[in-house]
């Protein structure tokens, strides 16, 4: 896993007409108003956002779990669907980092799958970097705080983007809870190989969060989020977290946003 | 260099027992605490160590390609090594296992018939067992360094390489003192005990018949061998008895005397922020004509124990570039949580989840692998740039490849497999890398949705379960489609 901090590393491109959405597929199953939130994010800025139906999943949990061939079978078949030489934009970090990263060493260098690496964006990254997006926030007042995943922060290198847009809403206050790079402890199927040691995490994380007394904490990540989030509720606490999309989206039309579980 | 791993080691029952040692500790709230707290301390000592993230980064590239070096020629550098070592009067011997090498250290005392030896920290022989092996045969072994000398009164294993007693705090030791300590004065004042403890050990260092020590890095082109502390106490196990026994594992081989200046100073300043440590030991030969004090042999054991199996493999071999600063397990989330004796491994947190494998086999190590969220704190830390959550993958699929499967890197390959297990990533794969059954599946998914269990395993002991959506975002999505072209054609 390279510590790539692609801030620096990376050659981004112009505005593009297009671009593909990777939804993954908790967002597909489990939360589809985040994908929807973050295709009407991507309309408002006058780009086309292509949703190939063929799309599933971007193999990391087989990955992840040591089933390499396995995960390479479903790589595969998501590479096929992104044949056009646009954009991917991926909804999570983790499962970007999969895309941009792992995929090189899972299916091999070869042109098509470089090509394709490089065409991966995590959506909070393409919209700083390549959109520059300038959110004009129409919400009301309030503090909220941000988790950022551990691939968005390591693999992808993007957790000053999550931290820039919302710094930019002019009614919201970020705050910062403690230990805040710490993973949440939900690593996919660490969470129920070794249960104990995650839900040992997850407490901590949650009451970190619980603890600056935000209204809301927002998170590009909805496998954080569904650990997070589920514990929180398991809690009986009132904090939720957003996605990062759906939070954005509800600033900028003024809309109260509301906590996705 | 064969692949020998030892099957007797009393560590491969311990880290089996993996499971159960997490559940133990997890419940343990003064030991939670203590690791919380030395960990969050030695995090920002770190942090403070170095002036600016460019300088570390270009620290950590620079002893990389040392070690990269090192090792791309390992086999060459040992032997310049012993040739050098001999040249300068150091006796060197070759351990393929741990047995092997505790068998030379003893039969090294016995022909000088000694009795009681004090050693130095050396992490290698807590591997090898030593202590115990050496006490089975009426040799007094006293641990010197101050943390290792409260595991040993305490009966305990070090829970950190760089820390062995982190996981005790001032209260436990004073108490442990006060058990154990002739004439202890009761205090929980942190240098009043280190002074107490001081004096105990000094007197043995003058009374002992043989030295023991580790080495942090040995220079192949001059035959020197450099050890890294703190307490003065490395010094003394290493000058004062007559006959000084060093022992390391072959991956610590440099190949100049200029590789150690910046290793030595990333490795102190990852492992406690300290710019250089209070000592730093050269030992290049043992006391020569007309010198008034060193030992008078000096014995130097090379240890193989797995890491010949290690460096066959080129993703592998990249766990021996380790210079056990112990920075990864201080970033870790899992180690912070559990804390080091639950690895049940002489070398916790990742490093351990690493190299043990290597060292116990699969067999008995396989649930340490997967004990990581692939959060990559430690890659992010380790000085010389092993890419930790990686190796933890490869460790994964070497653990669940079928056990027959070619070509066989790892002993214990398969140790992992579950039928059950390998037969749902078979039907998650063919579910989804077909659209149509993925498609179906999904449908399901969400139809079905009243049907999702409220009870998931270990997730809902703390958490409520996810609940499906009523529709998923690619029929959404295909349903905006639909609406926006039929009000296209209405238009039109």
């Amino acid at each position: 896993m390279q510590q790539l901090n692609t801030q620096h590393l990376r050659d981004y491109p112009k505005k593009p007409k297009q671009v593909y959405l990777f939804g993954t597929c908790i967002v597909d199953s489990f939360f589809p108003d985040t994908g929807m939130d973050a295709i009407e994010l991507l309309e408002r800025e006058g780009i086309e956002v292509i949703y190939p139906q063929g799309q599933s999943c971007c193999g990391q949990p087989a990955y992840n779990s040591g089933y390499k061939d396995e995960a390479k079978a479903v790589a595969m078949a998501q590479v096929k669907q992104f044949p056009l030489d646009i954009p991917v934009v991926v909804v999570s970090g983790s499962c970007g980092g999969m895309m941009r990263h792992h995929y090189l060493d899972l299916l091999g260098d070869d042109p098509e799958i470089n090509n394709f690496c490089q065409r991966v964006f995590e959506l909070t990254e393409f919209l700083v970097h390549v959109l520059r997006l300038k959110p004009i926030d129409k919400g009301p007042k309030e503090r909220v705080a941000l988790h950022t995943s551990c691939a968005a922060r390591r693999e992808m290198g993007v957790h000053i983007t999550g931290n820039k847009l919302i710094s930019q809403l002019a009614n919201v206050e970020l705050v910062i809870h403690d230990y805040e790079s710490e993973c949440c402890g939900f690593g996919g199927t660490f969470a129920v190989k070794h249960a104990d040691i995650s839900a040992a995490m997850v407490a901590d994380k949650s009451k970190h969060l619980v603890a600056t007394d935000v209204v809301r904490y927002v998170s590009a990540d909805h496998g954080c989020m569904m650990n997070i989030n589920g514990a929180l509720d398991y809690q009986k606490q009132s904090l939720r977290g957003e996605h990062i999309a759906s939070y954005l989206l509800n600033r900028i039309k003024g809309n109260a946003s509301k906590g996705s579980l | 260099m064969k692949h020998i791993i030892e099957e007797e080691s009393k560590y491969a029952a311990s880290a089996k027992a993996f499971r159960a040692n997490v559940a133990r500790d997890l419940g343990n709230e003064e030991l939670r605490s203590n690791f919380r707290g030395a960990m969050d301390y030695l995090m920002d000592k770190r942090k403070g160590a170095f002036s600016s993230e460019d300088e570390l980064e270009v620290l950590r590239e620079q002893c990389k390609l040392i070690k990269q070096r090192c090792l791309a020629k390992l086999p060459h550098l040992l032997e310049q090594l012993e040739g050098n070592l001999e040249k300068n009067g150091i006796k060197v011997h070759w351990a393929e296992t741990i047995t092997q090498a505790n068998e030379i250290i003893a039969q090294l005392i016995a022909e000088k018939k000694g009795k009681s030896v004090v050693k130095g920290k050396s992490m290698v022989s807590e591997e090898t067992a030593l202590n115990d092996y050496l006490e089975e045969r009426n040799v007094e072994c006293l641990e010197s360094d101050m943390g290792e000398y409260i595991v040993q009164l305490a009966k305990e294993h070090p829970s950190h390489i760089i820390m062995p007693a982190i996981h005790q705090n001032k209260k436990q030791v004073a108490k442990l003192f006060a058990d154990n300590i002739e004439g202890f004065e009761y205090s929980t004042d942190v240098d009043i005990l280190i002074q107490q403890g001081r004096e105990v050990l000094r007197n043995k260092f003058c009374q002992a018949d043989v030295g023991i020590s580790g080495v942090n890095f040995a220079v192949a082109e001059t035959g020197t061998l450099c050890l890294v502390e703190n307490e003065g106490n490395g010094r003394m196990c290493t000058t004062i008895p007559d006959l000084h026994i060093a022992i390391t594992g072959i991956e610590k081989v440099v190949e100049h005397l200029s590789d150690v200046p910046p290793l030595l100073s990333l490795l102190t300043r990852s492992a406690t922020g300290q710019a250089i440590s209070t000592y730093f030991n050269m030992i290049s030969s043992a006391r020569k004509p007309g010198e008034k004090d060193g030992p008078q042999e000096v014995h130097l054991v090379l240890l193989d124990n797995g890491r010949s199996q290690a460096f066959a493999d080129e993703e592998l071999k990249q766990t021996l570039q380790c210079i056990r600063c112990g920075a990864c397990m201080n970033h870790c989330p899992v180690y912070t949580r559990i804390g080091g004796h639950a690895y049940g491994t002489v070398y916790p947190g990742p490093i351990g989840k690493m190299v043990s494998p290597h060292m116990l086999g699969l067999e008995a190590t396989t649930n340490l692998p997967t004990a990581s969220t692939l959060c990559g704190a430690c890659g992010e830390v380790c000085p010389v740039k092993i890419p930790i959550p990686k190796i933890l993958l490869r460790l994964r699929q070497e653990s669940v490849k079928p056990k027959s499967q070619q070509p066989q890197v790892m002993k214990g390959q398969g140790a992992g497999r579950s039928s059950v297990e390998a037969l749902i990533w078979k039907v998650w794969a063919l579910v989804h890398k077909s659209p149509k059954i993925y498609a179906l599946s999904m449908w399901g998914l969400t139809r079905f949705r009243f049907l999702m269990p409220k009870k998931l395993g270990g997730w809902t002991s703390v958490r409520t379960a996810p609940k499906p959506a009523a529709t998923t975002l690619h029929e959404r999505i295909n349903a905006k489609q639909k609406k926006a072209k039929q009000s296209q054609q209405e238009r039109g």
